[in-house]
């Protein structure tokens, strides 16, 4: 068992480090949360206005949606990493030496709760910035903190699994479009569900966003 | 594979041998020294006994300058001979080299050639070497077998299997095109020296041992008052080895095989005993 965690962390610290020296990409990291909150904020900012609509602004009821969204859109993308690996050969040097297998998926996982839970303080701190309430207080961060960890937990391991089997970039950009949109736009991130169609609201309540 | 059975014990196996597969396993993103750590520490080593191993390899394959520098600044050479050193941060028993220098200079070819030989030679490993090179099997090999479409087809050591072929080539350049019946009984008196054939002024032949059979059969040809432009003798390479049981010459073969080549090393394990 001591193993596993050892191998894992020198993993996750091998996978850290290899970020360090992209701060293009840790730019983007920030940023692409940041637009997610402020484009959708103008743009629904009326919805807030609807009846039965239940947040008294649309920033509110947004930041939430946002991290969800965040952490699913980064770590849908994970799997790409376990591809250029096995394309690299980089994946065959650890597969002959005596490493855990599975520290090699969990070092991605645990790589990536780090960078959902980084963003996900993010964006909350850049809510208040522009003037959201969080009346769930700290206990409500924390569980929202908690949760957008485990949806990074849920598709990271997925994104890796499927990147593993079919070893090629296309199906995991295939299936990170296919998945991302619908899954966000089926929940409750942008539109209170008493809203919603009626169909869409049973879709919604088997959706792993919400 | 080292006296272990592969199957039931696969960590225990991973932990005594060194792989350096054809493409480098090396991650391009951290530095030289930070891949020869990772390695290391899966392999088991800690602290100052990792941090010696790592630096002593960097030492000896000429990375101590690059260590610090991220893999994807390095030259091919100096990212294989990183493959290499990962390879053996354990002092594995059973070295794997997949084609250590298909993409080096001839430049880089002879150091590692000549550090693949100390392996062997002076530290007692098993190396287990595949090549699509002939002079590099030629020069490392104890025990070499020829992999033709995926099967063995000879092994032996690169000297039992020129020998096989019995000889070495003699090739006499005529002054004249010689009488293909008289020269053939001028010849076939001297000891050693057989296959004799005559195309034109060319005549080439057979013999044992060129040393003895060149002068006797130079005599003979005096003697009969023949007389001789030039002389060549050989011995045979791989590639007339390569010719002989595989059909074809190396070079024209569509899909070159890779020779199998095992250098000096803990006798009795050939390649198709211990290793495979």
């Amino acid at each position: 068992m001591s193993s596993i965690a050892a191998h894992t962390t020198w993993m996750t610290q091998r996978q850290l480090k290899a970020l360090a020296p992209q701060p293009a990409y840790l730019v983007i990291q920030i940023i692409q949360p940041a637009i997610w909150l402020f484009l959708f904020g103008s743009l629904f900012r009326k919805v807030a206005e609807l009846p039965g609509f239940g947040a008294p602004s649309y920033l509110d009821y947004l930041v939430p949606g946002a991290v969800v969204m965040s952490a699913l859109s980064t770590s849908m993308w994970s799997g790409m990493t376990v591809v250029e690996e096995i394309d690299r050969g980089i994946m065959d040097r650890f597969l002959v030496l005596p490493l855990r297998r599975s520290a090699i998926i969990n070092a991605s996982v645990v790589m990536q709760s780090i960078t959902t839970a980084l963003q996900s303080i993010i964006i909350v701190l850049l809510g208040l910035a522009a003037g959201a309430h969080y009346p769930g207080g700290a206990l409500g961060l924390l569980g929202l903190l908690v949760t957008s960890v485990l949806v990074a937990v849920v598709f990271s391991a997925l994104s890796n699994t499927i990147g593993m089997l079919a070893r090629q970039r296309e199906t995991i950009i295939g299936l990170s479009v296919f998945l991302l949109l619908p899954l966000t736009f089926l929940s409750t991130a942008f539109m209170a569900k008493d809203l919603m169609p009626h169909w869409m609201q049973i879709v919604a309540d088997c959706n792993p966003v919400n | 594979m080292a006296g272990l059975d592969v199957r039931a014990r696969p960590a225990r196996v991973r932990s005594v041998i060194g792989v350096v597969a054809q493409r480098s396993g090396a991650d391009p993103t951290a530095t030289g020294r930070e891949n020869l750590l990772l390695s290391g520490r899966i392999q088991g080593l800690r602290g100052q006994n990792l941090a010696r191993r790592a630096d002593e390899l960097l030492g000896r394959f000429s990375l101590a300058d690059a260590a610090g520098r991220q893999v994807r600044t390095y030259s091919g050479g100096m990212q294989r001979r990183l493959d290499v050193a990962m390879g053996l941060i354990n002092r594995p028993q059973v070295l794997f080299l997949d084609e250590p220098t298909a993409c080096l200079d001839p430049e880089s070819r002879s150091p590692m050639w000549d550090e693949i030989a100390r392996l062997s030679m002076g530290e007692g490993l098993t190396i287990l070497l595949t090549t699509q090179n002939l002079e590099e099997a030629d020069r490392l090999a104890s025990q070499l077998a020829i992999v033709d479409r995926g099967r063995v087809v000879t092994e032996g050591s690169p000297d039992e299997l020129k020998a096989q072929l019995r000889g070495d080539t003699v090739l006499v350049e005529l002054a004249a095109p010689g009488d293909s019946g008289r020269l053939k009984a001028v010849l076939g008196e001297v000891p050693d020296v057989r296959d004799i054939s005559i195309a034109g002024s060319q005549l080439s032949a057979r013999a044992d041992d060129r040393a003895t059979a060149v002068p006797a059969l130079l005599a003979a040809l005096e003697h009969a008052g023949i007389g001789v432009h030039g002389v060549t003798a050989a011995r045979p390479t791989l590639d007339d080895v390569y010719l002989r049981f595989a059909g074809r010459r190396f070079a024209e073969a569509e899909e070159p095989a890779p020779a199998t080549s095992q250098p000096a090393g803990q006798p009795g394990q050939s390649p198709s005993g211990g290793s495979q």
